[in-house]
Formats: C-alpha cells, structure tokens, sequence
C-alpha cells in the first residue's frame, strides 16, 4: 500500500492543510511520498519528512510556479504511474481540486471529494447535502483520489527523518501548457484582522446593494466587533478581500458570529463553523445557513437589522 | 462563434438522498441548477447582439428538458439533453466522459460551466472535462472577457486574485459574483418551445453503457448516517420585533 500526497505551497512555505493531509496519509500506514511542483520545491522537500513523508517527488521548474492545475495533472500522472501509487490525496484548494478532477479523468480513477476523514480500510467520510446527512463513501478501483475539506486534519509532526527525494521529469501535454497568469493581486497583511476579533458581523449578498454594508458596519460598532464578507460579495467588489471569511478567504473562530443575508455555503461554513455562537439573520426559511445556526431569524435584514443596533447601543 | 453551457437539473429546496438507492432522490420537482444561470447569463452577455450561437447542454433524466428550457427562455439558442437509463448514478469520471463526449460534437469554442452543483457540490467537474478534451481550463472565474482568440479571467484564491488567460478553445467555470442572472421573459417563454432541441441516448453520442451510470463509476456510496446534531438551535421568524429576541437571546448568552 502506498499513499502519494499532493504539498501545495506559496511564497516559500508548505500549506498547513497539505501537511495536516500528510500526516493523516502518514497514520494509514504503508510508505507515504509527497509530490511538489513549481520553482524551488526541492529546497521545501525536505520538511514533509516530519509529518510523514518517506519520499519526495519533486519537479522544481520555476517556469511551473504559477498556481496553474493542468502541468501538475501531468507530473502527478506520471509520478502514479512510476512510483505505482494506489491512492492520491490532496487538501482541498482551488488549485488542488482542479488538479484532483483532472487528475481523475486522466487516470479513470474515482475520486471522492469534501471529506473530514478517511479509514485505514479507506472509507471516506463526507458530510454532504449541506451536512445534513454523513457520507461513508468507497472507490471501487485504484487508484483512490481524494480531496479534503479545509482544516479537516492538524498539521501535527510526526517526527519522521528528512525524506528520499527524487526529481521528476515530464513532457507536458500542449494543453496542460495553454493557460498562463498573466497578473495576480496577492493579499498583503495589513493591521488588524477580523481573524482576531471577539465578534463578527458578516454581510452577504442578502444586503442587496455594497452600500447597504452599513448596517454590518454599525451592528459592528454598537457590539465592538469586525466585518466580514462571504466570496459572493467580494468578486463583487462589494468589500475588501482582507474581510472575507471561508474556504479562500479567512477561518474565523470569534464568541458571536452575525450572519446577515448568507445563505451558507459549504465554502463559507468551514472558515466560520467553530464560532462559538452563531446567529444568523436570512429572509429564506429553508437557507441552508439555519442548519447550524444556534439562533436563526426567518426576517429581512432591512427590517430587522437597524432596530438591532438601535437596541444595543441603547442598552449602554 | 460558439459558445456551449453546461446546466444541470438539480432538486428543487433542499435534497435527500434516497435509503434504498443511496443516491440523490432526482423524483422531486426539479429546477436549474441556480449557479448555472450565471453560466447561461455570460454566454448571452458574450453573444450580446453577435451571431454567435449559445448551446445548452445537460446529462440528466427526461425531466432535465425543464431546467434547457429555462435556459432557452433567457436567450439560448439551442439545447442538448443527453439522457439514459444506463447514465443514472454516475459519478465524476462518468459524467465528463458522457459531458465531454456529448461537447466533442458541438466542437464550441469556449465551454462554460456554473460554480457547483448545488445538490453534489463538488465544484470540480470542469477540469475532468477540460482533461477529456485536452482543452485548457480556468476556474472561479469573476470576471471574464474575450479579445480575438484569446479569454481572460480574473478569478480568486486562497491568496488574492489571479489574472488567467487561455487560447481557445477553453473551458472556463464562472463564480456566481460574475453577472446576476435575467429573469426569462414572457416572450422567452414562449419562444424556447420553438427553438431546436435535441435529446440522445449514450449509443447516440457513442458511450459505452459500460462507461456510465454505477457501471462506469469509481466511486460509490456504501452508508448514510446522521451529522454530530448541533445542540440547542432555535428559529424565530419575524420583523422589526425579532430585533429584541435577538438581544434577548445574546443578554442570555451574556454577549452584550
Ligand atoms: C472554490 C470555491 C471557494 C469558495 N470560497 C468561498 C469563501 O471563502 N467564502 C465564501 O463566503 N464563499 C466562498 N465560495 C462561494 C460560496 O459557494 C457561495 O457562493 C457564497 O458564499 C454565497 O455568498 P452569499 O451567502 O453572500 O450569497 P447568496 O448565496 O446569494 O445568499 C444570499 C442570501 O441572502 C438572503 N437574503 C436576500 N435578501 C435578504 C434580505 N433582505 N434579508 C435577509 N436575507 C436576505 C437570501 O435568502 C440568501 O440566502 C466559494 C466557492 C467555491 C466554488
Ligand atoms: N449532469 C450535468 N449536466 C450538465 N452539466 C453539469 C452536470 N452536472 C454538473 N454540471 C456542470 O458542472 C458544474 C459543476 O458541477 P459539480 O462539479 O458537480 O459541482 C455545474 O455548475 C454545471 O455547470
């Protein structure tokens, strides 16, 4: 049994989620390998020997580095094949899911995605349908790919010795070579975050227009907390990047989370799942958001939320 | 220019799966999938007033004809509904294989799919296609716009923003940020009944029954259980006045 782990990394450092992947990969036994693509990665390879990791494969080609799925579908194929890898794991990402499905058509093999766990018989576990129901789910053929929800696994060394590395080497496809990025908008870190903040008041698409952030901002204000955002409203261009909370944005773990017109995705519920109270505020009765709210309110936030803010700053 | 759209039809409000199948209960009243509508939306937003042509097209049961045609009625101009006994039940692999078998026939210059499935969401089955199609592929897009034979996306990740571009043909999946759908009009409504639409089985489109369906799947469902409950949710419904049972509720707690 041999289980290949797919290291994501940015600006020189190894994702938490991949590495938290590979010491999961590491716990079902039988060798584990890594597999890390772009300009430097050999240099990075050796840190995935402590959480598991006994070899390390490795494409360093600057010209990889951008975060582009369809080159390293390539590489991974090719690393299966010859390592005879019988399952592929990876922390789910946007780059890495787009690698898994690729990597799924190339290979014919099944892969099982948004999973929190997985059992050394390789029953995966999948909270689906909004979580509202517990998936045990199988792949009936080799190699197994799967993808794993955000912050299923600790990133908890297992205090392993610098792994075997190994260069790979792959033609890659024409198409695999085809899309280029041709600019990016990193985030800077700048001030304070909301992933620091007590409470959080998060806006969605339900506030219906970018001005209407206002009431976030001043429930905000009368609770002494921050703003947040859902990805809707920030492609949008409704509010700032640096506010936006879930899969791609930032995990936040605050004692009160107020959500106002989110629907609650997935995506949003993993980067706000462990706040201790949550109360959401969504005009649609069946919102998937209620399903793990501990005070949902079937209302309108024009309605409701100004009288809210009103209340609290009275009660000073 | 051709663009084609992929669409599903998806349960209408929240699915359940089925005890005795362990697959998604599809025998509910169905509606388009919501994130494809922003699919639907960029391709006539692309067309505007050109002659390019916007297929839909959707591997689903007999049923899924509703959710094409409420993509004709936004302004398609044709629909493609692959449907089979023999694809029910199919998993990743399967679906791109019938999906990028049925676009292989359609030869569209840019294939665009919507955000997820709302009922599987996987947000992945168009990087399975793009690979079966050796075409390239751009994902999340938020912002997408065509200059000659080129496509350029913005699209976000867990670091910021990417500016993507790809030759075409390309395969690109848009964000529901990207526009904000049209409502079908009465004379779209009523002109979708007249516009070309075609139905296939797998042997039209040249799939093996073997490929599709549980036969052609790597994957399966082996149990269903319930989720760690939440303890302790409650649910109020009203107006101006819930504004005190939430402050209630919070002194409760003791967060204000
Ligand atoms: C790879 C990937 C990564 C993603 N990453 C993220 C992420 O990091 N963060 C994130 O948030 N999303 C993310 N998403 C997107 C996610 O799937 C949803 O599309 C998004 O969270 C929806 O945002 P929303 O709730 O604001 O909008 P919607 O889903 O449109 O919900 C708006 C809600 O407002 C309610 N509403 C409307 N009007 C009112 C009113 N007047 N009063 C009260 N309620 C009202 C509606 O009933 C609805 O439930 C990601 C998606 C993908 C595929
Ligand atoms: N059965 C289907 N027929 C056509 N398109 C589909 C089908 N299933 C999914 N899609 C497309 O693929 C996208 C992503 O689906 P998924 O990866 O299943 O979440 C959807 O938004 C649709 O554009």
């Amino acid at each position: 049994m041999s289980t290949l782990v797919f290291v994501e990394h940015h600006e020189g450092e190894l994702q938490k989620g991949s590495l938290g992947v590979l010491a999961k990969a590491a716990s079902l036994g039988g060798d584990v390998g890594a597999v890390l693509v772009g300009g430097g990665v050999k240099a990075l390879a050796a840190e995935t020997g402590a959480y598991g990791a006994t070899k390390a494969h490795v494409l360093d080609d600057a010209s990889l580095d951008p975060p582009l799925p369809q080159a390293r579908v390539d590489a991974i194929a090719q690393v299966v094949r010859d390592g005879g890898y019988d399952t592929v794991l990876f922390a789910n990402s946007v780059l890495a899911a787009d690698i898994a499905a690729g990597l799924a058509a190339r290979l014919d093999a099944g892969l099982n995605w948004d999973l929190v766990d997985i059992r050394t018989d390789f029953v995966g576990k999948r909270p689906a349908l909004q979580d509202t129901v517990l998936v045990d789910v199988g792949w009936r053929s080799t190699p197994r790919l799967a993808l794993f929800r955000a912050g299923s696994f600790d990133a908890t060394p297992t205090g392993g010795s610098a792994p075997a590395v190994e260069d790979v080497s792959v033609d890659l496809e024409e198409h695999s070579r085809a899309a280029k990025i041709v600019g990016q908008e990193l985030e800077q870190a700048s001030g304070p975050s909301i992933e620091d903040a007590e409470i959080v008041i998060a806006g969605g698409r339900g506030l219906g227009a970018p001005e209407n952030f206002t009431l976030a901002e001043e429930l905000a204000k009368a609770l002494g907390g921050a703003v947040g955002a859902t990805r809707a409203v920030v492609d949008a261009g409704w509010y700032p990047y640096a506010a936006q909370i879930g899969q791609t944005g930032k995990t936040v773990s605050p004692k009160l989370y107020i959500a106002l017109g989110i629907s609650g995705a997935i995506q949003h519920k993993v980067g706000m799942q462990s706040s201790n109270t949550i109360v959401a505020i969504n005009k649609d009765p069946n919102a998937p958001i209620f399903e793990f709210s501990d005070l949902g309110v079937v209302g309108d936030v024009h309605e409701i939320v100004p009288k809210l803010t009103e209340l609290i700053n009275a009660r000073k | 220019m051709k663009i084609a759209v992929c669409v599903k039809h998806v349960p209408e409000g929240a699915s359940k799966i089925d005890p005795a199948t362990k697959r998604i209960d599809r025998s509910r009243e169905g509606a388009l999938n919501h994130f494809d509508a922003n699919a639907v939306e960029e391709a006539l937003r692309l067309k505007g007033d050109g002659d390019t042509e916007v297929v839909v097209v959707s591997m689903g049961p007999e049923q899924a004809g509703d959710s094409l045609r409420k993509a004709l009625a936004m302004g398609a101009d044709r629909a493609v509904l692959v449907s089979d006994d023999a694809a029910a039940g199919s998993d990743l692999v399967a679906t791109s294989k019938i999906l990028a078998q049925a676009l292989e026939r359609e030869g569209a210059e840019l294939v665009l799919f919507g955000q997820q499935a709302s009922d599987a969401d996987g947000a992945v089955l168009w990087a399975a296609v793009a690979e079966r199609l050796r075409r390239p592929v751009i994902s999340q897009a938020a912002e997408l716009s065509l200059a000659g034979e080129t496509v350029h996306v913005k699209r976000q990740t867990e670091f910021g923003y990417d500016v993507i571009e790809a030759p075409l043909p390309a395969v690109v999946s848009v964000s529901d940020a990207i526009n904000e759908p049209r409502y079908p009009s009465l004379k779209g409504i009523m002109g979708a009944k007249k516009k070309p639409s075609e139905t296939f089985t797998l042997a039209d489109i040249g799939v093996a029954a073997g490929d599709a369906g549980e036969a052609g799947s790597k994957t399966e469902v082996l149990a269903l259980g319930d989720p760690p409950a939440r303890a302790d949710s409650r649910k109020i419904e009203g107006d101006a006045s819930a504004a005190q049972a939430i402050v209630d509720f919070l002194a409760e707690k003791r967060l204000v």
